[in-house]
C-alpha cells in the first residue's frame, strides 16, 4: 500500500460524495475540450469554404477599380506580366495559385463579349467549380497545404488545362447560349478563329458571360504586349489572416492588392470568438472548478478527521497528511480530466454535424492537456483544505468515538 | 529506563478558566514493563498518554525516552519517533473503515514507506499472531468488536515498537472479550518483551499489569508495584518519584 492506493481506496469508499467533487471539474473540462474541438473544426471548415471559392486575392494596376476589371473597360490600365514572376520568386508562403489575366471587350461573330486571356494551367486550378466540367457535378474543393484535402484528384484538376491550345477557347455557359456555340464549333474572335474545346458550367458569376483564350495568344491578337489586367491569387486563408496582403503590397508596390475582406474577416472573427470563449471558460473552470473542489475537499477532510488522527497517531507527519490529501486531488484531477475530455469530445463529435453543420473531430493531444489542467485545478483547490487538515489536533480527533 | 517524565503538566483554557489536565506528573517506565494508569474520568489518563506520544504538547515538564530528551522535537521528528518506537491500541479501535484488516495492519508500514512485499509479510505474520489470519480481507465493520481490537493490536505491533500505549483497550468489549484482549497483551508483553503503558478505569484490566499509577485531577496520588523488580512477568514495573 502507498499514498496513491490509500487515496484510491478512500475515493472508492466515498463514491457518492465524489460525484459532487467531480461534476464541476468534469463539466468544465468537457466545455473547454468541446469549444476547442469546434474551433478547430470551424477553422478547417472556413478554410475549405474559402478555398472552394477560388481566387481570394486580386492584384490590379494602381488606379484601377474592381469594376474596371469586371467590365473590361478598353481603357482600363494594365501592368507587366513580369509581375507574376516577382510574386512567384518572393518566397511568400500560402500562395496556392497565381493566375494572370488580360480582359478586353471584343465582338465574337458580331456579338459583344468579354474576352479574358488566361494561363490555363493556373486558371483552372484556381476555379474548382470548373474542374469537372459539368454543371450538375459537385465541385471538389482545394484546401490549404497541410489540411486534409489531399484527396483531391489532381488528374481531374489538370487534364483540361493542358488541352487548351493557342487556337482554342473556353466559353462561359451564358455566352455559349447567346452565341449558339458548342464544343467543336469555331468562334471568330476579332481576326482569329478559335475552336471551342469546352463550355464551362454555370457559376452564377461574370465568368458565365466570358470567353477564355490563352493569355499569350490574346496579347498577340490584340497587340497589347506582355501586359495583364489583373493577377488573381488563391491564397491560403490562414496566410491571408497572417498578413499576406500587406506582404504582397511590399512585393508589388505600384499595384492595388485587395482580398475578399469579408471572408477573411469572418474567419478571423470566428476564430477569435472561439479563442476568447476558450480562454473565458478556462478562467471559469479555474475559478468554479477550484472553488468546487476546495469545498468538496473541506467537507471531505472534516469527514475524515478521525482517520487523519489515526494517521498522525501511527507516525504520519503533517507533510505526509498533506501528501495523502493531495494524492486524492491528483486522482480526482486525472479522472475528471479524462472524463471531461471523453464527454466533451463525444458531445461535439456527435452533435457537431446536426447542430453546427461541422464535421468535428477528436483532438487526441487534448487528452493529456485536459488531465494536466484538471489535476492542477484540483490540487490548487485542495491546497488550503489539505493544509488546514494537516494541522488538525490529532488528540481531539482520536478521542471522538 | 525506557520512558520517564519530570514535572509533566498540561493546562487548558476553558471559558477563561485554566483547567489542569496533568499537574506535575513524574513517572518512569522501564524496559519490558506492563504498567497501568488508573483513575476516574477526567483524571488526565488519556491526556498523559497523548502527551507521552507527542500528540499533545505539555505546558511544562520534560519527557525522556531511553535517555534521549524529546524536548524541542519538530512535528516530523515526533512523527518518526512514534513510527519507530510506539504502538497504539485505542478504546474505539481506530481502524480505517475502508481498509481491510490486512491493510489496516500494513498502514503504519506504508506511512513508513516500507516496501510492499515486506508490508504483506509482516501483516500476515501479525494477523496470524492475533488469531485473525482467516479474516485478513475483512473490513472492520465485518469483524466483531473483539476482532477489531485484535486487528488494532496487530497494527500496533507492525513497527516492532518498544512501547505500546493502550487507551482503555477493553472499554468497548464485554467481559469475556476483555479477558481475551488483556491475555493477548500480557502474552505480547511476556513473549515479545515490549513495554505496555495501559490507561484504564477498570480494576480488572488494571490487574493485568505489574505496576499501577493512580491519577486524580491530573496528579499522581498513588503507585503500586513501583520500583518492583520481577513479579509474575519479567516486567520491572512503573516507577513513581
Amino acid at each position: 500500500m502507498n499514498l496513491v492506493s490509500l487515496a484510491w481506496k478512500e475515493i472508492r469508499h466515498r463514491r457518492a460524495s465524489l460525484i459532487s467533487g467531480l461534476v464541476a471539474i468534469t463539466l468544465g473540462i468537457a466545455v473547454i475540450v468541446g469549444i476547442r474541438a469546434v474551433a478547430v473544426a470551424s477553422k478547417h471548415a472556413v478554410a475549405v469554404k474559402m478555398d472552394s471559392l477560388g481566387a481570394n486575392v486580386l492584384v490590379l494596376p494602381q488606379g484601377a477599380s474592381i469594376e474596371d476589371y469586371h467590365t473590361a473597360d478598353i481603357d482600363a490600365p494594365t501592368f507587366p506580366e513580369e509581375y507574376v514572376e516577382r510574386v512567384v520568386t518572393s518566397g511568400l508562403l500560402g500562395l496556392e495559385n497565381i493566375s494572370p489575366k488580360l480582359t478586353r471587350r471584343v465582338k465574337i461573330d458580331g456579338v459583344p463579349a468579354v474576352l479574358t486571356g488566361i494561363l490555363p494551367q493556373s486558371e483552372v486550378a484556381s476555379k474548382p467549380a470548373w474542374q469537372l466540367g459539368g454543371a450538375d457535378t459537385e465541385a471538389p474543393v482545394h484546401i490549404c497545404a497541410g489540411d486534409s484535402g489531399a484527396n483531391v484528384d489532381e488528374r481531374l484538376r489538370r487534364q483540361p488545362v493542358e488541352e487548351l491550345g493557342q487556337d482554342e477557347c473556353l466559353l462561359g455557359s451564358g455566352i455559349s447560349e447567346r452565341l449558339g456555340l458548342r464544343v467543336g464549333h469555331v468562334a471568330h474572335v476579332e481576326t482569329a478563329k478559335l475552336k471551342v474545346t469546352r463550355v464551362l458550367p454555370a457559376t452564377g458569376t461574370v465568368d458565365d458571360d466570358r470567353v477564355f483564350m490563352h493569355l499569350h495568344a490574346m496579347q498577340q491578337l490584340l497587340g497589347t504586349g506582355s501586359q495583364v489586367s489583373a493577377i488573381e491569387i488563391m491564397g491560403c486563408c490562414t496566410a491571408i489572416s497572417d498578413g499576406m496582403l500587406s506582404k504582397l503590397r511590399n512585393v508589388l508596390p505600384d499595384t492595388r492588392v485587395t482580398g475578399i475582406a469579408q471572408i477573411v474577416a469572418t474567419q478571423m472573427a470566428t476564430n477569435g470568438l472561439m479563442d476568447r470563449l476558450s480562454w473565458g471558460f478556462l478562467v471559469i473552470v479555474l475559478i468554479v472548478g477550484g472553488l468546487s473542489i476546495g469545498n468538496f475537499m473541506w467537507a471531505n477532510v472534516n469527514q475524515r478527521r478521525r482517520e487523519i488522527g489515526i494517521l498522525r497517531m501511527i507516525g504520519a507527519s503533517r507533510a505526509r497528511i498533506l501528501g495523502v490529501l493531495l494524492a486524492k486531488a491528483v486522482v480526482l484531477g486525472v479522472v475528471g480530466g479524462v472524463l471531461g475530455y471523453v464527454i466533451g469530445t463525444a458531445a461535439v463529435v456527435s452533435a457537431g454535424p446536426s447542430l453546427l453543420g461541422l464535421d468535428v473531430r477528436p483532438l487526441p493531444s487534448y487528452l493529456a492537456l485536459s488531465a494536466a489542467l484538471a489535476t492542477s485545478v484540483a490540487v490548487l483547490g485542495s491546497l488550503l483544505p489539505a493544509y488546514l487538515a494537516s494541522r488538525f489536533d490529532p488528540s481531539a480527533n482520536l478521542q471522538e468515538v | 529506563m525506557l520512558l520517564s517524565t519530570v514535572g509533566l503538566s498540561k493546562t487548558y483554557r476553558r471559558r477563561d478558566v485554566m483547567v489542569a489536565a496533568l499537574d506535575d506528573v513524574s513517572l518512569s517506565v522501564e524496559e519490558g514493563a506492563f504498567a497501568t494508569v488508573t483513575g476516574p474520568s477526567g483524571s488526565g489518563k488519556t491526556t498523559l498518554l497523548l502527551t507521552l506520544a507527542g500528540l499533545l504538547w505539555p505546558t511544562a515538564g520534560s519527557i525522556r525516552f531511553r535517555d534521549r530528551s524529546l524536548e524541542g522535537l519538530s512535528d516530523a521528528q515526533w512523527a518518526a519517533f512514534r513510527r519507530e518506537n510506539l504502538g497504539f491500541v485505542m478504546q474505539n479501535f481506530s481502524l480505517v473503515p475502508y481498509l481491510s484488516a490486512h491493510e489496516n495492519v500494513c498502514l503504519p508500514l506504508a506511512v513508513g514507506r516500507v516496501p510492499k512485499g515486506e508490508q504483506r509479510r509482516r501483516a500476515d505474520e501479525l494477523l496470524d499472531r492475533v488469531g485473525l489470519s482467516g479474516r485478513a480481507e475483512h473490513l472492520p465493520r465485518e469483524l466483531s468488536a473483539g476482532q477489531q481490537q485484535r486487528v488494532a493490536i496487530a497494527r500496533a505491533l507492525a513497527g516492532a515498537p518498544s512501547l505500546v500505549l493502550a487507551d482503555e483497550p477493553t472499554g468497548n468489549l464485554d467481559p469475556q472479550l476483555s479477558r481475551d484482549v488483556l491475555g493477548l497483551l500480557q502474552a505480547l508483553n511476556r513473549e515479545e518483551g515490549m513495554a505496555i503503558l495501559m490507561v484504564t478505569h477498570s480494576p480488572e484490566a488494571a490487574g493485568a499489569g505489574t505496576a499501577r499509577v493512580h491519577l486524580e485531577a491530573g496528579r499522581v496520588v498513588s503507585a503500586h508495584g513501583a520500583a518492583q523488580v520481577g513479579g509474575p512477568t519479567r516486567a520491572h514495573g512503573a516507577h513513581l518519584r
